[in-house]
């Protein structure tokens, strides 16, 4: 689903990813960790089409980034810390913004699923800043997956989220994950990822260190690898 | 027709979004309406000078209010990562610059309908049969305007002074177009012949083409990195 080969990212003379090399197939779930500025970041952005890289290959269901970078937008979903949502628009305005501009069938029947599963249907008409950072998330969530991407790339899904945000987000991706869809998320948080992510990841200084089956890592392994030298 | 269903909806979210907060609109409202209050009293009523300066005070005031509302219109875009929402989206990236500029127009057009009418009654302008040409001056350079000036605002939207950047960057190359509407104008409200309005119009038609199609095709290399 995801082929990313000898993949390298400059800024000006710094490296932020330096000949990362992966893939990820169908419905794996990918924990992605590291520490600030390892290249988390990054490696979504230029997965999302949001950056080019400096060299490398990405081919994202098929598609190569460098040639049909239309068609793998329309085939991942992306949540960053921005919640990219219009503040003086409601939820369900947000919801149906994006829904046009992904092109969605039957948009409002989506829209209020979409709405009811994040657990904001009884907000659907109020405006999105008067929503907590919890809700936020959620709806960013709800956003991401409207136009029913088989890949999502989440940045930090559960930062800045209480417990409760942080469990019905938690389901919420429990359920993407029984829909067979890929994906990616970056974290920090070293338990969650060794317990629910099927595959990991540790990036440290733009270099992908560690690529191996979830359960084959433990926790001071983990922990050890993300150790600031 | 996706390309229109996607200019469409932008247009429809920005609309919907300055209906609610009318922040773009006001601010240009205010600002032009006291330009050609404070230009009006520093004349006295229904002098020459005053009917000679008007195209002048015009466009300035168009430049100026256009320069606050193109500014909030594109930075608004980058609150809360909104714009990198939008260049997510499966489309061409050069159809959010069509949607801008059609807002930028639409939000000067109504500032305009305001300011004008106020100016020509407080200078004591005479347009006389010609109002429909009037308007269409008024389009020409608005269209030119909105679309230096969005390829400029988005440049600027991610700087840190962006209030500064835009009209430091926008301002020199606007020059053209509103030195020909200008004139454009002049000759509409001083009487000129035909001839001489028109002269000026073809410049300011060919520099609408030229701007317009180079900052389309410019549109998604800015929105890069």
């Amino acid at each position: 689903m995801i082929d990313v080969r000898t993949l390298s990212k400059k800024f000006g003379a710094k490296k932020a990813l330096d000949n990362v090399s992966f893939t990820i197939e169908q419905g794996q779930y990918v924990a992605l960790l590291g520490v600030n500025g390892a290249g988390k970041t990054t490696l979504i952005r230029l997965l999302a089409t949001l950056a080019r890289p400096s060299a490398g290959y990405i081919e994202i269901a098929g598609f190569e980034q460098k040639k049909e970078q239309q068609q793998i937008r329309r085939c991942v979903g992306v949540m960053t810390h921005d919640s990219f949502l219009y503040a003086d628009l409601t939820a369900e305005e947000n919801l149906h913004f994006y829904g046009r501009m992904y092109d969605v069938d039957n948009l409002q029947d989506r829209a209020t699923d979409l709405l009811k599963s994040v657990g904001l249907i009884t907000r659907r008409h109020d405006k999105t800043r008067t929503f907590s950072r919890g809700m936020l998330q959620r709806l960013s969530l709800a956003r991401a997956v409207l136009h029913q991407p088989p890949v999502l790339l989440l940045d930090e899904p559960f930062a800045g989220l209480d417990v409760n945000a942080a469990d019905m987000l938690k389901q919420l991706l429990d359920s993407l994950i029984a829909r067979e869809c890929t994906l990616l998320l970056s974290l920090h948080d070293i338990d969650y990822a060794l317990q629910n992510s099927t595959r990991t990841f540790i990036l440290k200084q733009g270099k992908l260190i560690i690529d191996s089956a979830t359960k084959e890592l433990h926790h001071d392994q983990v922990r050890k690898a993300l150790a600031v030298p | 027709m996706k390309s229109l269903g996607h200019i469409l909806a932008i247009i429809q979210k920005d609309l919907l979004t300055e209906l609610r907060n009318k922040e773009i609109i006001m601010s240009m409202l205010v600002f032009s309406l006291i330009v050609v209050a404070v230009f009006n009293f520093t004349f006295d009523p229904g002098s020459e000078q005053m009917q000679k300066t008007a195209p002048a005070i015009l466009w300035v005031a168009i430049l100026f209010a256009g320069n606050l509302g193109l500014s909030r219109s594109l930075s608004r875009e980058y609150e809360n990562g909104r714009m990198q929402g939008l260049l997510l989206c499966p489309m061409d990236r050069s159809l959010i610059f069509v949607a801008k500029v059609i807002g930028n127009i639409f939000y000067m057009g109504i500032m305009q309908m305001v300011t004008v009418p106020v100016m020509i009654v407080l200078f004591g302008v005479t347009i006389g049969s010609f109002a429909g040409l009037l308007v269409l001056i008024l389009f020409l350079g608005t269209l030119g305007f909105a679309a230096v000036g969005t390829l400029f605002s988005t440049i600027s939207a991610n700087t840190k002074s962006r209030e500064i950047m835009l009209p430091i960057l926008m301002f020199p190359v606007v020059v053209p177009i509103i030195l020909a509407a200008t004139k454009s104008t002049a000759g509409l409200m001083n009487g000129d012949p035909a001839g001489h309005i028109w002269a000026w119009m073809k410049i300011l038609i060919a520099f609408d083409i030229i701007f317009t199609v180079a900052c389309y095709l410019l549109y998604e290399h800015v929105l890069e990195e």
